[in-house]
C-alpha cells in the first residue's frame, strides 16, 4: 500500500513542479494525437457524412465495415504500419518508420473509423424529414448538407473526442511503430508501459493522472452531447 | 380564376406499387384546397409530388404554365413555395434564426430579412420568443414558428402535410384561428393534407377526397358532402348535411343562420355576418305530412318535396329538397306509415341543438 500512496506523492509533486520530461512528454502526446484526429475528421467526417446521406447498392456492408473499424485493434494497425514501413516494405522508401510521422500515420488510421462511425451515426438521427424541410425551405444540395452538419454539430463534435480519446490512450500502435524513443517518439503511454517496467511507479501514476484527465475532459463532452434534445 | 398549379398524367410509383394517380387537376391562384382521405391514401405522396420533394415517376407538374422538371427549374420553383409538415421540424437554434432560415438560404439578410421575420412572429403570436432556443418550445409554439418560417418566404404555394394533426384541442383551435387569419390577409394559394373533416370545411374552399393514390372528387365542401361521386365518398366525408349559411342574428341561445334564402335556428357560437358551415345527422331530421297542426317541440320546421329515397337495409336515405338539400334517416315502418314516395311533399324538422356549428370566417 504504501508504494502507491508514495507514488500518488510523487506523482503530484512530478504535476504541481511541472516537471519538464512529464509536461514534454504530454505536449509531444496532444500534438501526435492532436494531429492524427485532425486528419481523421476530414476523411472520417466526410466520408461519413456522404454514407449516411446517400443510398446506393452495397450500403449497409459499408457501414458494417466502418462499425467494424472503429473496434480496429491498435496492435494489428501497429503491425501493418510497421510492416508497410519496414524498410523493404511497399512504403520503406519514406523511411519514416521510428519517427512521430509514423505515429500519426498509425493512430490517424485509427481514429479514422471511430470518427466515420460516429459521424454517420450523427448524420442518420436526424430526423429523415428534416431533409425533405431543408429542400423545401428551397435549399440546394450543397446548403443542405451544410445546414444538417450543423444541426448535427454536437454529435459531429463527440466523434472528435472519441476519435481523440481513442488515440491518445492507445499503446500498441505507437509503441510499435514509434518505438519509444526518449525525446523523439515518447508519448504518455509507451512511457507509462517503460515507467512501469522499471518500476519507477512515481513517474508511472503522474502520467497515468494525466491521462485520466483527458479521459474524464472527453467524457464530460461527450455526456453533455449524450444528454442533450433536438427541437421538436 | 387563373391556375397557378396543374398536373398532367402525374404519376407515383414506389416499390411496384401505384401511390399516386392524378392525371389531372388543377389548382387556383389564392384557393385554399384540403386533401382529405385516410391514412395511406396518398395525400403526403400527392403534395410532395406536387412539391417535387419527390420525383414523378410519370406525367408533368405545371406551374404557371410551365412545366417544372429540369433540376434548376425544380430548384427555383422550390424556391417559391413553402411546406409545414405534422412535426415542426425547427432547427437547433433560436425562434428567429429558424424563421429567418428560408430567407438566408435565398441570400436575404440583415434589415430587410429582420424586418420580415419580425412581422410573421407578430402575426403568430411568438415574437416574445424570438430570441428563446427552439428546444425550449412547447408543441404548439413550435409549430406556430415553423409556419412563421414558411410564410417569411412568401410563398406562392403553401404546403401543409397534417400541420394540426400532433397538437390537443385548444392549441390546434387557436392556430387554426391565427392561420385563418393569416390566409385572409395574405390570399396565399393552400393545399393540405388532412385527414380532419372539420379542419377541411372550415379552412378551404375545395375539397379533394383521396382513395388509394386517386382523386374520388374534387368540389366546394358542400358539393362533396352533400353529393359524394360515389360510395367511399359517401363513407369518407360522413352521411351529414352540409350547409353553408351566413349569421344573420345572434339571440341568448341561438344563432339564427340564413341559408339560400331559408332560416335556420342553432345553437351555437357566433357573430353576425360569420360566414359557418352546419352539420345535420339524418337521423336527428323528422320527416312528417303536412297537415297544418303538427306539434313539435323543433325551432326548424321546413317544407318540401322528396327527391330520391335510397333503402339502406333498416333504413330509407330520404333526400329532401325544401330551399336547400336536406337528407334524412326514415325507418321502413315510418316510410310505410306516412306513405313516403318520390315526389311527396313533407315537412323536415330539426332541434335546434342537433345541428353542429362551424365557424368559418374570421368575425
Amino acid at each position: 500500500m504504501d508504494i502507491i500512496l508514495e507514488g500518488i506523492r510523487q506523482a503530484f509533486i512530478l504535476l504541481v513542479t511541472f516537471d519538464p520530461e512529464v509536461l514534454g512528454i504530454t505536449w509531444f502526446s496532444l500534438k501526435v494525437s492532436g494531429t492524427a484526429t485532425f486528419i481523421s475528421l476530414f476523411i472520417g467526417m466526410s466520408i461519413g457524412t456522404v454514407v449516411a446521406l446517400t443510398q446506393f447498392p452495397g450500403r449497409k456492408f459499408v457501414v458494417s465495415l466502418i462499425n467494424t473499424g472503429m473496434a480496429l485493434p491498435p496492435v494489428v494497425v501497429g503491425l501493418f504500419v510497421t510492416i508497410f514501413l519496414w524498410r523493404n516494405g511497399p512504403l520503406g522508401f519514406m523511411e519514416i518508420l521510428y519517427t512521430p510521422a509514423a505515429m500519426i500515420l498509425a493512430q490517424a488510421i485509427i481514429a479514422t473509423p471511430i470518427v466515420m462511425g460516429i459521424s454517420l451515426a450523427a448524420m442518420q438521427q436526424l430526423p429523415k424529414k428534416l431533409r425533405l424541410q431543408i429542400l423545401a425551405l428551397g435549399a440546394t444540395r450543397l446548403q443542405m448538407v451544410r445546414i444538417l452538419i450543423r444541426e448535427a454539430r454536437l454529435p459531429l463534435l463527440a466523434a472528435v473526442m472519441a476519435g481523440f480519446g481513442g488515440v491518445i490512450s492507445e499503446v500498441g500502435a505507437s509503441i510499435m511503430v514509434g518505438g519509444n524513443i526518449k525525446g523523439y517518439t515518447r508519448v504518455l503511454t509507451t512511457a507509462t508501459v517503460m515507467e512501469t517496467s522499471r518500476g519507477n511507479f512515481d513517474i508511472a501514476i503522474a502520467l497515468g493522472l494525466i491521462l485520466l484527465l483527458f479521459a474524464y475532459m472527453i467524457n464530460l463532452v461527450l455526456t453533455y452531447v449524450q444528454q442533450r434534445e433536438r427541437p421538436r | 380564376m387563373k391556375i397557378i398549379l396543374e398536373t398532367k398524367n402525374l404519376k407515383v410509383i414506389r416499390g411496384g406499387s401505384l401511390l399516386v394517380d392524378v392525371p389531372g387537376m388543377e389548382i387556383f391562384e389564392g384557393e385554399t384546397l384540403s386533401l382529405i382521405g385516410p391514412n395511406g391514401a396518398g395525400k403526403t405522396t400527392l403534395l410532395q409530388a406536387l412539391s417535387f420533394l419527390m420525383k414523378p415517376s410519370a406525367g408533368e407538374i405545371l406551374f404557371r404554365g410551365q412545366a417544372v422538371g429540369a433540376e434548376q427549374r425544380i430548384l427555383e420553383y422550390r424556391r417559391r413555395l413553402a411546406m409545414v409538415f405534422q412535426e415542426p421540424l425547427l432547427f437547433d437554434t433560436t425562434v428567429f434564426g429558424n424563421v429567418v432560415s428560408g430567407l438566408k438560404i435565398r441570400g436575404t439578410g440583415g434589415a430587410e430579412a429582420r424586418r420580415i421575420v419580425e412581422s410573421q412572429l407578430e402575426h403568430f403570436g411568438i415574437a416574445h420568443l424570438s430570441e428563446r432556443s427552439a428546444k425550449t418550445l412547447s408543441g404548439g409554439e413550435a409549430q406556430r414558428a415553423s409556419l412563421a418560417r414558411a410564410f417569411a418566404i412568401s410563398p406562392e404555394i403553401l404546403f401543409l402535410d397534417e400541420p394540426f394533426a400532433a397538437l390537443d384541442p385548444p392549441t390546434r383551435e387557436s392556430i387554426v384561428t391565427d392561420l385563418e387569419k393569416v390566409l385572409a390577409e395574405t390570399k396565399t394559394t393552400t393545399i393540405m393534407a388532412t385527414h380532419d373533416r372539420n379542419e377541411a370545411l372550415r379552412l378551404s374552399g375545395r375539397i379533394a377526397v383521396m382513395e388509394a393514390g386517386r382523386i374520388a372528387q374534387i368540389d366546394r365542401p358542400a358539393v362533396v358532402m352533400n353529393r359524394p361521386v360515389d360510395e367511399f365518398v359517401a363513407s369518407f366525408v360522413g352521411t351529414e348535411t352540409i350547409l353553408e349559411g351566413k349569421v344573420r342574428d345572434v339571440n341568448e341561445t341561438a344563432l339564427i343562420v340564413r341559408v339560400n334564402g331559408s332560416e335556420i335556428e342553432v345553437v351555437g357560437k357566433g357573430k353576425p355576418g360569420e360566414e359557418v358551415v352546419l352539420c345535420i345527422r339524418p337521423e336527428n331530421v323528422t320527416l312528417s305530412i303536412p297537415d297544418g297542426n303538427v306539434k313539435t317541440s323543433a325551432r326548424n320546421v321546413f317544407r318540401g318535396r322528396i327527391g330520391r329515397i335510397v333503402p339502406l337495409g333498416l333504413f330509407h336515405r330520404v333526400e329532401i329538397s325544401c330551399g336547400f338539400a336536406l337528407v334524412a334517416y326514415v325507418t321502413t315502418h315510418a316510410l310505410e306509415d306516412l306513405a313516403l314516395r318520390e315526389g311527396t311533399e313533407v315537412t323536415a324538422s330539426v332541434k335546434a341543438t342537433a345541428i353542429h356549428v362551424i365557424r368559418k370566417s374570421i368575425p
